[in-house]
C-alpha cells in the first residue's frame, strides 16, 4: 500500500537526481570554456530517465551513488558514442560529445551561449521537479492526516 | 550528492581566471619596461590550461598548466640618449601587446563571472533542495 503512495515520488526523485547530474556536466562545460582541447559533453534527459525508471530500485540507488549514462544525443549537433568500454561505476556509457558550431584553433567545442542556455533550462526544470516533489509529499501528509 | 561537486569544478575554475587575470596584469603593468642589465627585456606570459578530471568521469575542472613566455621579437626603439641603449643606440623594449591582452583581460574576467553565476544558481538550488517537504 505504502509502495503506491510513494512511486510517484519515486519517479520525481530519479529526475532530480538526473538533473543534479546534467547540472554539474554544464558547469564543467562552462569552467572549461577556455581549456584547448576540451570537448563538450551533455546528457540526454529522456533516454536517461527511461533508463534510471526502468532499473529495480535496488539499482537505482546503487546508479544514484555513481551515475552510469549511455552514449545519448540531445542536440542535432552531438556526436553519439558507442559505449567505449565500462566505466569505473560498472555503467556501460559514455555520454554524447558536442560538434563543433563555430569551430575553434585550439579544439574547445564549448558553445558558451549554448552552455549558459541549457544550464539555465536544467535548472529551472530542476526547481519544477522540486515542486513536483513538495506538492507530492503535502498530498500525501494530507492524506494520511485526514484534517 | 552530486551537485556540491559543482562548487569543486566551478572554483577551479575561477582560480584558474583569476591567476590567468594576474598574469595581465603584470603583462599590462610591464608593458612598456626596457631591458635590464643583462639585456633581455620582459617577456610577455601566458597561462595553458588543462582540464583536470574531479571525482568521477561526468565532472572535469581547470588548473593551470604551466606558463610560457612569449618569444616574439622585443619592440626596438632608437634613442641613443636613453641609458639602457645598446652599442647601435637601440633601446629594447618588452614584447607586451597591450591590445592583446586588454582582450584577453575582457575575456578572463567574463569567464570569471560565467562561473560565480554557475556556482550562484548551484547554491540556490541547492537551498530548495534543503527545504524539500516543508
Amino acid at each position: 500500500m505504502f509502495a503506491n503512495l510513494t512511486s510517484g515520488l519515486d519517479f520525481h526523485s530519479n529526475a532530480l537526481v538526473l538533473r543534479a547530474e546534467r547540472q554539474r556536466v554544464l558547469a564543467s562545460n562552462i569552467a572549461n570554456a577556455d581549456t584547448p582541447g576540451y570537448v563538450a559533453r551533455d546528457i540526454n534527459f529522456k533516454e536517461a530517465l527511461t533508463q534510471m525508471t526502468q532499473t529495480s530500485s535496488s539499482e537505482l540507488t546503487q546508479a544514484g551513488a555513481g551515475l552510469s549514462l549511455r552514449g545519448n544525443t540531445t542536440h542535432a549537433g552531438h556526436l553519439p558514442l558507442a559505449a567505449a568500454g565500462k566505466t569505473s561505476n560498472g555503467g556501460s556509457g559514455t555520454m554524447a560529445y558536442a560538434v563543433q558550431s563555430q569551430p575553434s584553433a585550439d579544439g574547445n567545442s564549448v558553445d558558451l551561449d549554448r552552455e549558459r542556455a541549457s544550464f539555465v533550462d536544467n535548472s529551472v526544470r530542476y526547481e519544477s521537479t522540486l515542486r513536483f516533489i513538495n506538492g507530492q509529499s503535502k498530498t500525501i501528509l494530507s492524506a494520511i492526516q485526514g484534517q | 550528492m552530486s551537485m556540491f561537486s559543482i562548487f569543486n569544478v566551478s572554483g577551479s575554475a575561477v582560480s584558474a581566471q583569476s591567476q590567468r587575470l594576474n598574469v595581465v596584469a603584470s603583462n599590462l603593468a610591464n608593458a612598456d619596461a626596457v631591458a635590464g642589465p643583462d639585456g633581455q627585456a620582459y617577456k610577455s606570459r601566458q597561462v595553458v590550461f588543462q582540464t583536470v578530471p574531479m571525482g568521477n568521469d561526468a565532472a572535469a575542472g581547470v588548473k593551470i598548466n604551466g606558463i610560457t613566455e612569449s618569444n616574439e621579437p622585443f619592440k626596438r626603439i632608437h634613442n641613443p640618449n636613453h641609458p639602457s641603449a645598446d652599442a647601435d643606440g637601440y633601446v629594447n623594449y618588452s614584447n607586451v601587446n597591450p591590445v592583446e591582452e586588454m582582450v584577453n583581460m575582457i575575456s578572463a574576467s567574463r569567464s570569471y563571472q560565467n562561473n560565480v553565476e554557475v556556482m550562484n544558481t548551484a547554491k540556490s538550488l541547492l537551498l530548495k533542495t534543503l527545504q524539500m517537504g516543508q
